[in-house]
C-alpha cells in the first residue's frame, strides 16, 4: 500500500468536507473491497476518511410505509432484518448470494453499492485498463472476457458492475441519499445511480467528487414472489456470470433486473412488460443491442434460461401458496 | 514494540533503503525531478483489546489487523494466506463477528473487543471447537486451521442468532443446523489440504452437544 493518513468524521457533513478539502482523500467504511485495491496500488489514497462512527447503523421504517436503510448497515444486519426478510426477501436473497459470511459481516450498505467490478484486467496493473489508467487502452477487448459485459458496454469498457445487493435493489426501486461537502443533501434513483461506461469508464456513479452515502430508501412493499437466481461457476463465494432479481405477482406481471452482464444492474421497462409473454420474450427485450464477446456470448442463452427458471420457480410458489 | 522481529524487518529496510538509494544516485537529475515526491508514512495510536487484555499500539496506517495482532502482538495462530478476503485464514472474531482481518485495518479498531484462536482456548484448555477438530481430523498441514475454528464458533452462533443462508429455504423461518447450512457458511474459509468432511463433522459434534 501507498502511504496515506487517517482521521475518523464525526458526522456525515464533516466527513464529506473532509474529502472535499484533501486531494486524493477516500471514504473508508467496511475496507473490503478499497483495501484489497490499496494493496495493488489500484487505489492510491493519500488520506482516508473513516466513517464508521457516524451512526448511520440503523434501519427505519419510512413515512410512506417503506424502510431507509443506513450507509453503514453491514450486509449481514440487512439481510437478516425481519423486515426486509418479510417484505423484500429479494433483497435477503440477493445479499446472502454474494461474497462471504467475514465479508458479509464487514461490507457497508453503501460500500456494496461502490463495488468496483472484477474484470481481471483492472485488476492487473500490468494491463491497459481506461477505468484504472484513463486513455491506456482495454485490454479485455481483445483479451480473455468470458466474464464480462455484453450490453451497456463501450468501446473504452467491457466491465460488470459485480454486485448482487444493488440487482435486488433495482427492482425494488430504491433511491439513494447523499450529502455533499456543503451540508446539502440529494436523493438518486438507483437507476442513475451505476453510470454506463462510455468513454469515461473512470466514472462509474452520479456520485460529485465528496459526496457521501448517507442512506438507501426502499419505496413501499409491493408483495409478489421475490426470487433471486444467481448463475456461478461454483455454489458459493463466486461473483455472477448471470444473476437475476424478480418480483412476480399472481397475475405473471412484475419486474426483472439482470446482474453479471452490464456496468450496472440491467433492467429494462419492456422486459417487465413481457413478463406475462414468458423467459423468451423477456430476454429479448433485455438484451436488444447486446454486443458479446465470443469468449462470453454464452450469457446471452444464459440470461433466457435463467429468466425461465426463475418464472417456473414463481409459478411453483404461487400454486403452492 | 521492539522484539526480535524488529532485527529481521529493520535489515530488510536497510536493504530495500539501500537499492533506491543506488537507483536514485544513477538517475540523471532532471529525470529524478520528474518522479513525485513519495509520500512519508504515517503512524496512528490505537487501543484494542484482544483476547480480554487491553493493547495500546503506535502503527503505521497501513498495518493490517492481521498484521498487527502476527507483527506487533506475536500472536501468530491467526494466519495470513492470500492477504485479500479470499481464503478466510486471517479469520478473527470482532465485537462478537467473524472478519477477515487482512481487511481491515488496525486503526479502524479503535476501543474493539479481538479475539484470535489464541483467545478460544489454550493447549491445556481446548475450547470444544478445537477438541472437536482434534478428535475428527479436521485438518491436514493445519495453515487453515485457526481461521477454520473461528469461522466453525462463529457459523453456529450466527445460525443460532437467526441469521440467514443462501440455502436457507423460507426466509421468515429460523435456519436450521444442517450439512447444507454449514457447508454454505463456510464457503468463506478454504482448506487447500480438502479437510472439509471432517471439519464438518466436527462442526456437526458440537452443534449437538451443545446446543
Amino acid at each position: 500500500m501507498k502511504p496515506f493518513t487517517y482521521a475518523r468524521a464525526t458526522s456525515p457533513a464533516e466527513a464529506a468536507a473532509a474529502i472535499a478539502r484533501t486531494p486524493g482523500a477516500k471514504f473508508i467504511a467496511g475496507g473490503t473491497n478499497l483495501l484489497d485495491l490499496m494493496k495493488l496500488q489500484i487505489e492510491t489514497p493519500s488520506h482516508l476518511v473513516d466513517v464508521q462512527d457516524l451512526k448511520l447503523d440503523r434501519i427505519e421504517p419510512t413515512g410512506d410505509g417503506g424502510l431507509r436503510i443506513g450507509a453503514l448497515v453491514t450486509n449481514t444486519a440487512l439481510a437478516s432484518d425481519a423486515r426486509v426478510r418479510r417484505d423484500y426477501g429479494v433483497l435477503s436473497r440477493a445479499i446472502v448470494a454474494g461474497a462471504s459470511g467475514q465479508l458479509r459481516n464487514k461490507a457497508t450498505t453503501a460500500g456494496n453499492l461502490l463495488q468496483r467490478t472484477r474484470c481481471p484486467y483492472f485488476y492487473d496493473t500490468n494491463q491497459a485498463c481506461n477505468k484504472r489508467q484513463p486513455g491506456s487502452g482495454c485490454a479485455a477487448l481483445g483479451g480473455y472476457s468470458r466474464q464480462l459485459g455484453l450490453i451497456g458496454t463501450s468501446d473504452a469498457c467491457i466491465a460488470t458492475y459485480p454486485g448482487d445487493m444493488a440487482v435486488a435493489m433495482r427492482v425494488l426501486d430504491a433511491t439513494i441519499d447523499t450529502m455533499n461537502a456543503q451540508g446539502h443533501a440529494r436523493t438518486i434513483p438507483i437507476a442513475d445511480f451505476h453510470r454506463l461506461w462510455g468513454d469515461t469508464p473512470h466514472i462509474e456513479t452520479a456520485l460529485a467528487p465528496g459526496e457521501l452515502i448517507t442512506s438507501v430508501t426502499l419505496p413501499k412493499p409491493i408483495g409478489g414472489t421475490h426470487i433471486y437466481q444467481k448463475v456461478r461457476d461454483r455454489a458459493s463465494y463466486a461473483f455472477a456470470l448471470v444473476s437475476v432479481a424478480a418480483v412476480v405477482q399472481s397475475d405473471g406481471s412484475g419486474r426483472i433486473a439482470v446482474g453479471g452482464i452490464a456496468p450496472k444492474p440491467w433492467r429494462v421497462e419492456a422486459a417487465d412488460a413481457a413478463m406475462p409473454h414468458g423467459a423468451k420474450a423477456v430476454a429479448a427485450r433485455l438484451l436488444a443491442g447486446a454486443r458479446p464477446t465470443k469468449d462470453n456470448a454464452f450469457k446471452m442463452p444464459l440470461v433466457e434460461r435463467t429468466l425461465a427458471a426463475v418464472m417456473a420457480e414463481a409459478q411453483t410458489t404461487k400454486v403452492a401458496a | 514494540m521492539h522484539g526480535p522481529r524488529d532485527i529481521a524487518i529493520s535489515r530488510r529496510g536497510i536493504l530495500i533503503g539501500g537499492a533506491a538509494t543506488a537507483a536514485l544516485t544513477s538517475v540523471p537529475l532532471a529525470e529524478a525531478q520528474a518522479f513525485p515526491a513519495q509520500a512519508k508514512p504515517s503512524t496512528a495510536k490505537v487501543a484494542l483489546t484482544v483476547n480480554g487484555t487491553r493493547r495500546e499500539l503506535e502503527v503505521d496506517t497501513r498495518t493490517t489487523l492481521l498484521t498487527a495482532l502476527r507483527e506487533h502482538l506475536q500472536l501468530t495462530g491467526t494466519k495470513k494466506g492470500c492477504d485479500h478476503g479470499q481464503c478466510g485464514a486471517c479469520t478473527a472474531i470482532v465485537n462478537g463477528t467473524r472478519i477477515n482481518s487482512c481487511l481491515s485495518l488496525a486503526v479502524m479498531h479503535e476501543g474493539d473487543e479481538i479475539v484470535t484462536i489464541e483467545g478460544l482456548g489454550t493447549p491445556d484448555n481446548l475450547h470444544p471447537m478445537q477438541a472437536a477438530f482434534v478428535k475428527h481430523d479436521g485438518y491436514q498441514c493445519g495453515y487453515c486451521t485457526p481461521g477454520q475454528i473461528c469461522s466453525a464458533v462463529s457459523v453456529l452462533a450466527e445460525i443460532r442468532d437467526g441469521i440467514p443462508s443462501h440455502v436457507t429455504a423460507d426466509l421468515t423461518a429460523r435456519p436450521q443446523v444442517t450439512n447444507a447450512e454449514m457447508r454454505e457458511r463456510m464457503s468463506g474459509n478454504i482448506c487447500r489440504c480438502g479437510a472439509y468432511s471432517n471439519i464438518l463433522e466436527a462442526m456437526t459434534e458440537i452443534a449437538e452437544t451443545h446446543a
